[in-house]
Formats: structure tokens, C-alpha cells, sequence
């Protein structure tokens, strides 16, 4: 197909370089600096979607990125496959393959159309009224059908290979919008010093200075426009102005952080290998300069979403900038001045103006001499009664209307129908800041009004339109911006009081230009018995009556009018129907624009990439992934691992042939009666030091410190200020003012959070301070009834019961590697932790595990060490215990210094309720098949089969196969548990009712004579 | 008995374009007061910084203001090993915490045109010379790691990162390098 539209010259194309592409599998060609659209277009292809609800045929009805209906997939290959895509924001390179959505079978012939005549039985909510019985059938049926029949385009069915980079990026003055305003600000700004960044949605920075005609293009500082903008770009980039084409700023977000998101090969035929698709930046700006311009507005009236029917100013911009003719016989529609110009634009362009329909009683004196004289009719006080044509409209009905009162009816052949309503001022980051907008009865819109960010806005988006004007109000706004961000004592924070400022009003423009932006809001006047869907929001399918339905039914606030018709709730955000639904709704209530206020504009401005928000954080990189120093050894020795928060711990080690379960049992054997090595490095270490460390140690931890003696370890409990257990860990005194503190694995942060808290807002006064450890040291747990053996050869410290008895620390070497050696045990055995700097760590568990071959020494992971120390009934803080469970609970009443005046949560722990014999306490559990193993996180029943509902009595908090014992064991929290010894409860487990009798929480070796060895 | 003291292994890294892992060192927190401070600068001979997020380099020794009572103590191995006791020695008589952590973090470089492009791909702070002048210094994050940054030089940042995070950083580098562009 040729490019039969393309006019022979103009705009900023290339005609020499032809790219070939495909829409729905046929072949079309364009050239270099088309977007599709515009390259559609230029073959005379109108036609490019269906919409949402009712699958009408959709054209394009803007140019830009406000455009509701052509949303075209563009497919790469399997796995880049992009759906609801603008077809004005996407670039046309060689081979481009698009593909049009929401039809089936064919864009031409699309079943769904029947919807279309169906419209009467499905208005605006009604899949509220219509699916409400059988309510089970919602889940099964309805939704999924409705679900399917909804949505435009299909989701990527492959992970995206593509690469998403990110940025973070600071500057004095970040200007949004590169048209007049933008540019005029951003060289203002950096004339004035000011670091400033300039970003802009379109391929080229320009904003309506690209759209602008030749037959009477605007002249700045002596220079065509065309020419004026190529010196301002190459003058900013020498003024090291970062210059951000292709770039949206989707996101206003608290303290001036404002997102944008570039798109960086999406335009390329064949992008660089390893090259990001799109980078997100974060830009912290001190000061905004927003200059995002004005929307032109549609028309409301019957038929009013033919293909063929489209903005004024797309249609100057199809013309004007992609040198494409977008009909060949037009008929202009205008509440506004601006259609004039797109009118003679095209006229002379070759095209045949049939008629301007103006809506407004009489067309300003100006433009009436220059229809006069190019010859093209004008009826004043004019209404669209209607539009005919399938695929493409292919006439128009035209009236005079007053009071309801049709005259002058006439039908006009056309294939081109321009609208232009007025402008819409683009306010919706200023909205997003949290700015306050307030109707403006001069520019009949709504404008700024009150600020919250340090912010401005410049140009049409605050209803300066005139173009010399937007100039002086864009550099002015850059000037003010850049003397606020670089003055004297700013730093990067806001000023007090700075927010909250009214903006002053743009000043007034001509009555001229006032009148040619304000147009009209709201449906065109209709006669009584109006037939045909006049569209408010193209994108949602929302009509006149569905608003009109909405206020029938008792609805008043718009707010409840937009949810309920979901006007304004698609991905466009409303930018083409917000006014005039605000209009519509305001006629049928009777009540003023301004009285009905405004819903809130939300991010982002257009739809943003998942991938761009993921940045690099996936697979490897999703989290740190934290590793020990023995890691290695691990992998080496066929360890599996589990993730324990960001840690990777070996969870156990099977030999050839074994199971998780296997190999547990062999290893908790192993450690009962020879000797286990096992990784404890993950443990968090705090070393808290200074005079007042004992003072510190007291308030903080449930237990005694002051009768700690140095060279001994004690368990300690930390609470939160609730009473509840927070976190637990085996505390050395290393010297009168150093302990050496452990911590859970998981807790290790927050815990040194809390005492960093602590002691910074509660205890200023108290000479300690705190430094983490956790990394510095490699640790060694060597446990078992052999582990002295072991490691007596490897140490130059005395390790017998007398020298080191259990809960002792020593320091000294291991292999001459500087060593702290506790004498510590979370499995019940005789147990050593060593402790070494961590480059060392894994010379000295070889050098261990080499030692241990004589003693039967077997490596073991997390899962060993859990079962072990459950048979000992040692809890773990967040298994065991869940925020809601006292020391007194958990059975560890005797970590409380009774005699201390005060700790961390001492005082709630006294509260009635804190006490009452019925709370739930930590008890065991025995199966009376002893071969059954209980679920973690089941139920605890009084009753077998109790009728429900039921309240249960407590859960399983830890369950295991025990080798050692021959049988399961758990732990369980349950009401009043420890009155309930011998008792018989039943726990309700997949295959029935399990009986389980109360036992202690310690199921072996219960008087410690092994620990002790 | 087996000597292992020359057996030290560091994490296994990959450093990506314009990174690069920095030799073993000796270092220390040295928590306290002024008067910590103030003894601290004349038991070392070395500036212990005053000024918040400042460094002090002396050679093969730095001092790293982190906090209002918190310093990183940096000597390549073995220079500021003689100098501890003398430390710890000068400190006897004032309250204070010295702990040593030459084996918690690893250091990188990260150096060349586009060091603060880089790291501007993971680090929210404005690396701008002029908010981010050589010397200075703080506790941040890039991407999801905690670091401690330091401007050695127009186009030169050292990394102080805790050794388990040394891996997922500089695997976050090198695929940040991709994107500089």
C-alpha cells in the first residue's frame, strides 16, 4: 500500500527513509519520524481499535498521549510483547509488527459489536444489579466472563527479558514540559546558575512548537519558531542542561520527588544487546517548574467516536508535523478559536472544509474575515445532531438549536470531522503534589491555587495561553525558581512556611485570547428525543446517559458519579473527559462547575512499565543474598540451603541417597553420640561497651548482669516495653565494661535498633556505646558429648569443666588465630561456639572438621539444630513465641531478676491480665501414636470432634520426628497448659482428630547432667 | 598445632566495570566523646574529624566521622595494628568503646568518569561535587545494601560494605554499569 495521505513536503519527517511495518499482518510503509499513527494514517488506515465495553470501531482521536481509543499491541518477539500501547506515542521503526486489540475475530468484523446493540441492558453499573444470583456463581461465572470480555489488550505470557536501569538525580530546578514555557524556563534557569533538568513525554523536545504550521508560523527573537527551538536546545546542552526527551514525569510525591520514566530503546529497529529499555529516574528537585501545557477538549454530542473523528489540533498535527492529510473532506465543529486555524491549515494543504459548525452564537470578527475570504461556510449556534458511517464516519447532521428547538437541519458527506471544545489546562502533577486547584472564571477551567511543594507552573497548564505570553510566564517562572533554589542559606529542605502560598492568578490575556481557549464543557443541546451514544470517556466506553442515569439514581458527589460510571477511571486518567463530564453532570443537576469540585488526578500521568519500577531487583538481585564465610565449605559438602531472611543457611547435609528426614535423623544421632559442626555465624552480635554497660544491660534485659562474673555467659530475654519476649540470645561478660551479646539471626537488626534508640532518646546519660559484630565473627558451634576432643588439640586454652564450665567464655587462639571460645549449648550436649574473625572462618572449621574425623564429627544444619534443641524445649523467639507471649509463658520465668528495680517491660508484666493462670503457656506435646507427626501452626481442641464453631484452646508452635526419642514431640502454646499435665487434647489434623497428651517441654535428658559433662 | 594466621579467605566477589575490591585492613569503631575524640587525634597522630560526614586521610590511615560519638578507624594491615595499644592505652582514663572490625566489611573503589553515574544508579544522595565534595563521608545505601561512601577524589569513591553484602553489591554494579549509557 502507498502512503497515499503523506502531503509532498513539510514537517519534521524524513520522506527519503521509508520504514516498512505491519498492523494486524498487513503491510504498510512510512518514514523515518512517524509515530504509527501518524504512518497509519498516511495509507488512509483509520480504523485502529475496538473499545472497551461496547467494541465500536475506534480512529484516533488525539495526537498525542492523551489519546483513549487507538491502544495497539506491538509485538518483538514472544516474550516483548506490549500491550494498550498509544499508537501516537510509538515510534515507527523498520519492521515494526503492531497489532490492534479487544476484537475477535477481526478488527473489521468483531463479534463483541454486539454489546453495542445490547447497550440498553448493560448501562453503567450494571454488573452491580445484574450478577447478584446465585451469589456463588459471582466467583465461578460471572466474573471470569466478565473479566474476559472486559480489558483491552492480553498480559506477556513470558518473563521480560528486557533490562530496566534506574537513577537517582538531584537538581536545583527540574522543568517539566519542553514546549515554549519549559524551554523559555529552563534557560532562564540555568542563565541564573541553576542546575536544571528538562524533561518532555515526546521524541523531540518542542512541545506545540512542533505542531506549528508553515502557512503562519510564529516568529521568536527574529527566528522562525522551527529554527528558534533547534538554537535553544543546542544552547542548553552547552550549558550543560541534562535534557530528557522521551521521558515522562509520571509521579509527584512529598518533599519535591518527582519520578520519571525514559524509554530508551523502544524507538530502536534493533536495540544494543545489553542496553536498558527504560530508566527510572528519581529527581529530588528544590524547586519545580511544572510547563505541561493544555488538553485540547472533545465535543459531546450523538456519534461523536467514529474513526475519523478527532481533535482540532491532532489534526494540525498530523498535518503539520508528519506531513499526513487525515481525510480529504471536513467538517470543523469548534467551540474554540483554535479550530480555525487547524480549518485553513488543512484547506491549504489541499483538503475540502465542507462546513465549520461553531457552537458559540457568532465567530470572533478575526476569524470571520479569514473563512470569509478562504470561502469556507460557517454556521453559528450550532449542534451535532449526529454522525453516520461504520468503520470511518461518512456524515455528518448539522442544526441550529434554541430551547430544544431544532432549525436548519443538514447533512454534510464528510470522512473528517474536527472538534475542539476549548483547552484543558494539563494540572494533574500539580494536583498530585497536593496542590489545590480552583475554578478560574476567566480561562473557565481550573487552574493552581494553592501550593504544597515548592513548585510553579508556567504557560497553558495555569491558563496562559497566547504564545509570546507563555514565553514571558515560562521564563519567568525559571527566573523566580532558580533565584529560591540557589539562594543564600537553602538548604536542600523547604523553608518554614514556604508551603501553603497562594499562586497569584496568571495575569489576564486579551478578551481575544480568553475567549479563543475557554470553549465548552458538557453535551452539546440536544432536541427532547436525542438518539445515539454521545461519549464522555472514550477509553471507559462512559456516555451522557450513563452519567445521566447515575444522578437519576441519587447520586450527587462526583466523586460517587465517577466510581459508579467509571468516568475518568481509565488509564488516560480522564485527561480528554474530566471537564466535560463535570459539564454534563452540572447541566443535569443544575448546579455550577466550581460547586461540584473536582476528583483527584492520581499517578501516573500515562502507564508506566512494571519492569521500570522493578529496576534491576530481580532474580540474583531482588534481595542481597547474605552468605557466611563457610559458605563455600557448605556448597562443597552437598549442603541444602534455606533462606533465613537474607541469609542462606545450610538447612542440612545429606549423604548420597538420604532425604530431608533421613538425614536429620542421622545427624541429630550424630551430635547425641559422637559430635556435630554446625554454622552459627548468622547470629547477631552486638558488643556493648563502656562504665555504664552493666547499668545498661540491666534496664534493658529482663535479667540480672550485676552478678555476671567476667568470663561467664548467661541466656538473657529482651522485652518490648508490652512485656511481650522481643528477642533472646547468650550474653559474656568479656570485661567489667564489655559484653559480647548475641541475638537471633532475624533480630540482630532491630534489636541493636532498639538499644541505639534507647540509649540515644531515654539514656543520653549513660557512658556505653554499642558497635555490631555480627560480620566480624566467623562462628564455630561444636557440639556433642566428643566436641572437647576435638577441639582440645586445635586450642592453647585449658578447656576442662573445671577451667571452662558450661556458660564460660575464654579468649585465646585456635591454629594461633585469635579466638573468643564459649562454652555454650542450643542442642543439650557438652557444646562449644567458636568465634573468630571471619576471613579465618573457614581455615578453622576445615582445620575442625578435619580434627573431628577421629571423634565421628558430622557437619549438620538448621534443621538438626531445631530438632535438638526442641527436645530440650529451648524456644525460638518467632516459632515458639509470637508477640503476644511473656517470659512466664514461654517457661522462662527464671530469666527474671526479681530483685531489679526496673527493666524493659517490667512494669506491663505486672498488669492483671499479664498474670492470669489461664494465658496461654508454653507446654509439650506427645501424640499418643508416637509415630504421628503434628502440622505446625495446628489447632489445640478440648474436645474430638467438637461441633463448630469451636474456640480452640491453643497451637502447635513446633513439631518434629525425634530419632533420639523414637517418636514426634512438640511444643505447643495452651491455655492454662501447664495445670493440664497428662491431660488428653486433640489436635484436628487433615486425616482427623489427633489425641495428643500434655507433657513438659523438656523431652530429654530434663536435669542437664549432659550439658554439664 | 596448624598455623592458620596466613589462611585469611575474603568473600569471593566479581566486581564489575569500574570496581574494584580494596586489599584487607584493620579497623576499628571508636565510640565517644570529645575528649575521645581529642586524645584519639593525638594517640594516632591522624585528624579524627570534628565536622559531621567528613574523612581525614593521612597516607595509609584515615578517620571517618559516622556519627556524632562514632568514628571508622581505617589502617592498611599492620601500619595501625602498632597503633592500637597506644590507643587504647591513651583512652584508659575516659569513657569510650573501641572494638575492633577489620573483618566485618570489605572495601571496593569505585572510580573513573562516570563513578558518580554509577553509583547514582542505587544511592539516593546527591553526588554532586559540590553536595558531595572530596572528604566527605556517610553511613548510605546502594540499592538494597547498607554502605559507608567516601569521595577520595574527583572520580574516586571507596565502599566500606559489610562482607555478606560485598556480593549482591557488586553484582548490583556491574549491572548498573549497563545502564549508564
Amino acid at each position: 500500500m502507498t502512503q497515499g495521505f503523506r502531503t509532498v513536503s513539510g514537517g519534521r519527517i524524513d520522506r527519503a527513509r521509508v520504514l516498512r511495518f505491519s498492523f494486524d499482518g498487513h503491510a504498510y510503509a512510512g518514514v523515518a519520524g512517524d509515530t504509527l499513527a501518524s504512518a497509519l494514517l498516511a495509507n488512509g488506515v483509520h480504523l485502529l481499535g475496538r473499545s472497551f465495553k461496547y467494541h465500536r470501531p475506534r480512529g484516533l482521536l488525539a495526537a498525542g498521549s492523551e489519546e483513549p481509543s487507538a491502544l495497539v499491541a506491538v509485538r518483538r518477539d514472544a516474550a516483548r510483547y506490549t500491550p494498550n500501547l498509544r499508537a501516537t506515542q510509538v515510534e515507527l521503526y523498520e519492521g515494526l509488527e503492531a497489532h490492534s486489540q479487544n476484537r475477535w475475530p477481526s478488527l473489521a468484523l468483531d463479534f463483541g459489536a454486539v454489546n453495542d446493540l445490547l447497550s440498553p441492558f448493560i448501562p453503567a453499573g450494571f454488573y452491580y444489579k445484574t450478577f447478584m444470583w446465585p451469589r456463588r456463581a459471582w466467583r465461578w461465572l460471572y466474573e471470569p466472563r466478565i473479566r474476559a470480555a472486559a480489558g483491552l489488550g492480553r498480559a506477556p505470557t513470558q518473563p521480560d527479558p528486557d533490562r530496566y536501569a534506574s537513577r537517582y538525580a538531584h537538581c536545583d530546578v527540574l522543568v517539566v514540559g519542553a514546549g515554549p514555557a519549559g524551554l523559555a524556563a529552563a534557560a532562564a534557569a540555568v542563565g541564573a546558575g541553576a542546575r536544571v533538568i528538562l524533561c518532555d513525554e515526546q521524541n523531540e523536545l518542542g512541545g506545540s512548537l512542533l505542531s506549528d504550521s508553515s502557512r503562519a508560523a510564529p516568529v521568536i527573537d527574529g527566528r522562525p519558531a522551527a529554527r528558534w527551538l533547534d538554537d535553544t536546545l543546542a544552547d542548553l546542552a552547552a550549558r550543560q542542561v541534562t535534557l530528557l526527551p522521551r521521558t515522562t514525569a509520571f509521579g509527584y510525591f512529598p518533599h519535591n520527588l518527582v519520578a520519571l520514566n525514559e524509554r530508551l530503546t523502544d524507538h530502536l529497529a534493533i536495540p544494543a544487546a545489553l542496553a536498558p529499555r527504560e530508566r527510572q529516574w528519581q529527581v529530588r528537585a528544590r524547586e519545580v517548574v511544572l510547563a505541561t501545557g493544555a488538553i485540547e477538549r472533545p465535543l459531546v454530542f450523538p456519534g461523536n467516536d467514529r474513526p475519523g473523528i478527532m481533535l482540532a489540533a491532532a489534526a494540525r498535527t498530523w498535518l503539520n508535523r508528519y506531513g499526513v492529510l487525515p481525510g480529504t473532506r471536513a467538517v470543523v465543529v469548534t467551540a474554540s478559536d483554535a479550530a480555525y486555524e487547524a480549518a485553513l491549515d488543512l484547506q491549504q494543504a489541499g483538503l475540502a472544509i465542507a462546513m465549520i459548525a461553531e457552537v458559540r452564537d457568532a465567530v470572533p470578527a478575526g476569524l470571520a474575515d479569514l473563512t470569509r475570504a478562504a470561502g469556507i461556510p460557517v454556521l453559528t449556534g450550532a449542534t451535532v445532531l449526529g454522525t453516520s458511517g461504520r468503520r470511518r464516519v461518512q456524515a455528518i447532521r448539522l442544526a441550529r438549536i434554541r430551547h430544544g428547538a431544532v432549525s436548519e437541519p443538514k447533512t454534510l458527506r464528510c470522512d473528517l470531522v474536527l472538534m475542539s471544545g476549548g483547552f484543558t489546562p494539563s494540572v494533574h502533577l500539580f494536583s498530585q503534589s497536593r496542590g489545590t486547584l480552583a475554578w478560574d472564571d476567566a480561562v473557565q477551567a481550573f487552574l493552581p491555587a494553592v501550593l504544597a511543594e515548592r513548585a510553579r507552573s508556567a504557560g497553558a497548564c495555569r491558563g496562559v495561553f497566547e504564545l509570546a505570553r507563555v514565553r514571558s510566564d515560562g521564563a519567568a517562572a525559571g527566573a523566580a525558581a532558580a533565584r529560591e533554589a540557589t539562594a543564600p542559606g537553602r538548604e536542600g529542605v523547604c523553608p518554614a512556611g514556604a508551603l501553603g502560598r497562594s499562586v497569584a492568578a496568571a495575569a489576564a490575556g486579551s478578551a481575544e485570547e480568553l475567549a479563543g481557549a475557554r470553549g465548552f464543557a458538557g453535551a452539546l443541546p440536544q432536541p427532547q428525543r436525542a438518539r445515539g451514544k454521545a461519549f464522555v470517556d472514550w477509553q471507559n466506553d462512559v456516555t451522557t446517559r450513563d452519567l445521566a442515569l447515575a444522578t437519576r439514581e441519587g447520586f450527587r458527589s462526583i466523586e460517587h458519579i465517577k466510581r459508579y460510571t467509571t468516568t475518568g477511571m481509565a488509564t488516560d486518567q480522564g485527561k480528554t473527559s474530566n471537564l466535560n463530564a463535570l459539564g454534563v453532570v452540572s447541566g443535569t443537576l443544575g448546579k455550577a462547575i466550581p460547586d461540584m469540585g473536582l476528583t483527584t488526578f492520581r499517578m501516573p500521568y500515562t502507564p508506566v512499565t512494571f519492569g521500570s519500577f522493578a529496576g534491576s531487583a530481580r532474580g540474583d538481585l531482588f534481595d542481597p543474598v547474605r552468605t557466611t564465610p563457610m559458605h563455600s565449605w557448605a556448597v562443597k559438602n552437598g549442603a541444602v540451603f534455606e533462606d533465613v531472611g537474607l541469609w542462606k543457611r545450610a538447612r542440612h547435609f545429606p549423604c548420597p541417597g538420604e532425604d530431608l528426614h533421613r538425614a536429620v535423623n542421622r545427624e541429630c544421632l550424630t551430635v547425641r553420640n559422637a559430635c556435630g559442626i554446625f554454622d552459627a555465624s548468622t547470629l547477631g552480635k552486638i558488643e556493648v561497651v563502656g562504665k555504664d554497660a552493666v547499668t545498661f544491660m540491666n534496664r534493658l534485659y529482663t535479667n540480672a548482669w550485676s552478678s555476671l562474673a567476667v568470663g561467664r555467659c548467661r541466656y538473657g530475654v529482651l522485652l518490648r516495653d508490652d512485656g511481650f519476649v522481643y528477642d533472646d540470645g547468650v550474653v559474656a561478660r568479656m570485661a567489667e565494661d564489655r559484653f559480647h551479646v548475641t541475638t537471633t539471626t532475624g533480630g540482630a537488626p532491630r534489636v541493636l535498633a532498639l538499644m541505639e534508640d534507647y540509649l540515644q532518646t531515654e539514656w543520653p546519660d549513660l557512658g556505653v556505646w554499642l558497635t555490631s559484630t555480627t560480620e566480624q565473627w566467623a562462628v564455630i558451634a561444636v557440639q556433642g558429648p566428643t566436641a572437647r576432643p576435638v577441639l582440645e588439640s586445635l586450642v592453647d586454652i585449658d578447656m576442662s569443666a573445671a577451667a571452662m564450665p558450661h556458660m564460660s567464655v575464654a579468649v585465646g587462639h585456635i591454629c594461633g588465630v585469635p579466638m573468643r571460645l564459649f562454652r555454650v549449648s542450643f542442642s543439650g550436649e557438652l557444646g562449644f561456639e567458636v568465634n573468630v574473625p571471619a576471613d579465618f572462618g573457614a581455615a578453622v572449621w576445615e582445620a575442625i572438621s578435619e580434627a573431628g574425623q577421629a571423634h565421628g564429627i558430622t557437619p549438620y544444619g538448621t534443621e538438626t539444630m531445631h530438632v535438638l534443641r526442641a527436645e530440650k524445649g529451648y524456644i525460638i523467639v518467632g516459632q515458639d513465641t509470637d508477640g503476644t507471649v511473656t517470659p512466664e509463658d514461654a517457661g522462662l520465668g527464671w530469666a527474671i531478676g526479681k530483685n531489679k528495680p526496673d527493666f524493659l517491660g517490667k512494669r506491663s508484666l505486672q498488669r492483671p491480665a499479664m498474670t492470669s493462670a489461664d494465658r496461654r503457656q508454653l507446654v509439650g506435646l506427645l501424640t499418643v501414636d508416637p509415630a504421628t507427626v503434628l502440622d505446625e501452626g495446628a489447632q489445640v481442641m478440648l474436645e474430638p470432634a467438637a461441633p463448630v464453631p469451636t474456640r480452640p484452646i491453643g497451637h502447635v508452635t513446633s513439631s518434629y520426628y525425634s530419632a533420639t526419642l523414637g517418636r514426634s514431640i512438640a511444643l505447643a502454646l495452651i491455655g492454662g497448659g501447664r495445670s493440664r499435665s497428662g491431660q488428653t487434647l486433640y489436635v484436628p489434623m487433615p486425616q482427623g482428630d489427633v489425641p495428643v497428651q500434655v507433657a513438659s517441654p523438656v523431652f530429654y535428658d530434663p536435669k542437664g547432667e549432659r550439658l554439664n559433662a | 598445632m596448624r598455623d592458620l594466621t596466613q589462611a585469611r579467605r575474603g568473600p569471593l566477589l566479581k566486581p564489575g566495570a569500574l570496581v574494584k575490591t580494596l586489599p584487607p585492613a584493620t579497623r576499628f569503631i571508636l565510640r565517644g566523646g570529645p575528649a575521645v575524640r581529642a586524645a584519639a587525634e593525638q594517640a594516632l597522630a591522624l585528624e579524627v574529624p570534628a565536622s559531621p560526614c567528613r574523612a581525614a586521610l593521612d597516607g595509609e590511615r584515615a578517620a571517618l566521622w559516622l556519627g556524632p560519638d562514632e568514628w571508622l578507624l581505617l589502617a592498611s594491615e599492620g601500619s595501625a595494628a602498632s597503633r592500637a595499644p597506644a590507643l587504647s592505652a591513651a583512652l584508659q582514663a575516659l569513657p569510650h568503646s573501641l572494638v575492633d572490625i577489620s573483618h566485618r566489611q570489605i572495601a571496593l573503589a569505585v572510580e573513573g568518569p562516570a563513578a558518580e553515574t554509577l553509583l547514582a544508579a542505587g544511592c539516593p544522595l546527591d553526588l554532586d561535587a559540590r553536595a558531595f565534595p572530596i572528604g566527605m563521608c556517610t553511613r548510605t545505601v546502594l540499592g538494597k545494601a547498607e554502605i559507608v561512601l567516601w569521595r577520595t577524589g574527583t572520580e574516586a569513591f571507596r565502599i566500606e560494605v559489610w562482607r555478606s553484602f560485598a556480593g549482591y553489591l557488586c553484582a548490583f554494579l556491574a549491572e548498573a554499569a549497563h545502564g549508564i549509557g
